[in-house]
């Protein structure tokens, strides 16, 4: 049980690693993601974030999440539950960007 | 003209419709655009094809959807923050709102159009409401299972016989609500339905409320005739199968065409709409199209299924014949098309384009564009002939 889980940490990692936190996709690729996030995250999170079928994204629910395994949600999705993997549509880099804003508190357009 | 003569006949006028706005015009042409990103609704005119007011102040609207009284004058709208207002589309204006809870999802209006039922999420449950006043009559709290825990409800549906439908997301349930006595609702409970019920719709004529199922390939369906029946599955291999397909938005259920013999469906994260044999429930076709189905909507004489798609693949809308079953028609309206709407005989079609900031009127005969109309990220439209359909 340890091993597995020292081995879903160490995996995490080795995802996780290429990706520094703050990397800036560019502010026309913000605005896309900050729109992905709002509109097509939020069919299921809702627009305000706030939950729907899906769990709230606020920073207040997100505050105590590892930020590494926000990312891995985001790219792999979560068996099991309807949360898709968005890998085909948003790199490591760019998910990680995302959690670090979700987890900030999303501002809409360019900063 | 003289101006008195001038005068005289404003007068009339103004004596015989009470209110400049009111007009002599019934609503049977008229329909509500929701603005998704800004709270607002615009009441819109299908013979002109255009857009006579916005009304502002409504809430959060990123889900949002409208039934409508039975004189089609006032349009109830369910807004994403528990919003529930009562609009006047004759006179163009809000006549009621309370927010009724802090999650929620859709609702429902009885058959004698006195009462009002609302599902919402957060807190977990159906608050039933006077359609005339909006005052709160009585509450049921999904509650399922030994912990206390309090479910989210979808799927809500008018039922014959003064009852409403449910189904509990997490507790896969399905309630029907006996409401004669409004105050004093009384639910009977059907549990095991197939695990995660996420939508469901009664079909045009009452009879079947069937619901999707997210956890489980499947659907489950209770005869509202035969309740004792209880619900059972249909369609086993409905679902995403083996592969376990993503999905990028949920289908909507209440869209589910049923046109002649058939039943249309999204298939679930596949880019296929299934075609049903809707008395067998058996398949009998698989139709692919460009994406992951959203909406499947028939038009109402039966010939054509029109669909729309979820993320990424969603600026198209695709048209099934149906005597052919197969793809006649794709049409491009705009950015990110969200909903879909037929007149009532089915002449034409309004499709909104979120992220055009427009809503599209079309030919259904021969795909000509007719008309564009500004809106703001419009969403869901809604035309008033739901007014006098079961479970719309």
């Amino acid at each position: 049980m340890q091993a597995a889980e020292a081995l879903l940490v160490l995996v995490a990692f080795a995802l996780a690693a290429p990706v520094t936190a703050g990397a800036d996709p560019g502010a026309e690729r913000e605005r896309e993601l900050v729109a992905l996030v709002r509109q097509d995250c939020g069919s299921c999170h809702g627009m305000t974030l706030k939950g729907g079928l899906g769990p709230a994204l606020t920073p207040e629910a997100l505050r105590d999440k590892p930020a590494d395994s926000l990312t891995l949600t985001i790219l792999n999705g979560r068996p099991g539950t309807a949360m898709p993997p968005w890998r085909p549509f948003v790199s490591e880099a760019e998910a990680a960007w995302i959690v670090e804003q979700l987890q900030r508190g999303l501002r809409d357009g360019a900063h | 003209m003289g101006r008195t003569e001038r005068t005289l006949i404003a007068s009339a006028a103004l004596v015989l419709c009470g209110c400049a706005s009111l007009g002599a015009q019934g609503t049977d042409d008229l329909g509500v655009v929701i603005e998704r990103a800004t709270g607002s609704v615009q009441v819109v005119d299908q013979a002109k094809r255009a857009s006579l007011a916005r009304i502002e102040g409504l809430g959060d609207l990123s889900h949002a959807a409208i039934v409508y009284s039975r004189d089609a004058r006032y349009a109830y709208v369910f807004g994403r923050d528990g919003g529930l207002s009562k609009i006047d589309i004759a006179a163009r204006k809000t006549v009621a709102r309370t927010v009724q809870a802090g999650n929620s999802i859709g609702g429902a209006i009885s058959k004698d159009g006195r009462l009002v039922a609302v599902a919402n999420y957060e807190p977990g449950g159906v608050k039933i409401f006077d359609a005339a006043t909006l005052e709160l009559l009585s509450e049921i709290p999904s509650t399922y299972g030994t912990a206390g825990k309090r479910a989210k409800v979808v799927g809500i549906a008018d039922a014959p016989g003064g009852k409403f439908v449910f189904s509990l997301f997490e507790a896969d349930e399905i309630w029907v609500a006996d409401v004669a006595d409004p105050r004093h609702p009384v639910v009977r409970k059907f549990g095991n339905v197939g695990r995660e019920p996420y939508d469901a719709l009664i079909t045009p004529d009452g009879r079947y409320y069937i619901a999707g199922l997210f956890g489980e390939d499947g659907l489950a369906l209770l005869d509202m005739q035969n309740l004792d029946a209880g619900p059972r599955r249909i369609l086993e291999g409905y679902g995403r199968g083996g592969e376990r397909l993503p999905v990028y938005k949920m289908p909507h259920l209440r869209g589910w065409a049923i046109a002649g013999d058939y039943a249309f469906l999204p298939a679930i994260g596949k880019h296929a709409v299934l075609v049903v044999n809707r008395h067998s429930w058996k398949e009998v076709a698989e139709i692919p199209v460009q994406g992951q189905p959203v909406f499947v909507m028939a038009r109402p004489d039966g010939r054509q299924v029109w669909v729309n798609f979820a993320y990424p693949r969603n600026s198209v809308v695709q048209v099934i014949d149906v005597a052919a079953l197969k793809l006649v028609e794709s049409l491009e309206p705009g950015k990110t098309v969200l909903h879909m709407e037929f007149t009532a005989r089915g002449d034409e079609v309004w499709i909104s384009a979120r992220d055009s900031n427009r809503v599209v009127v079309y030919d259904t005969s021969d795909f000509r564009k007719l008309a564009e109309l500004p809106a703001q990220s419009p969403s869901g439209i809604f035309f008033t002939w739901r007014a006098r359909r079961i479970g719309l």
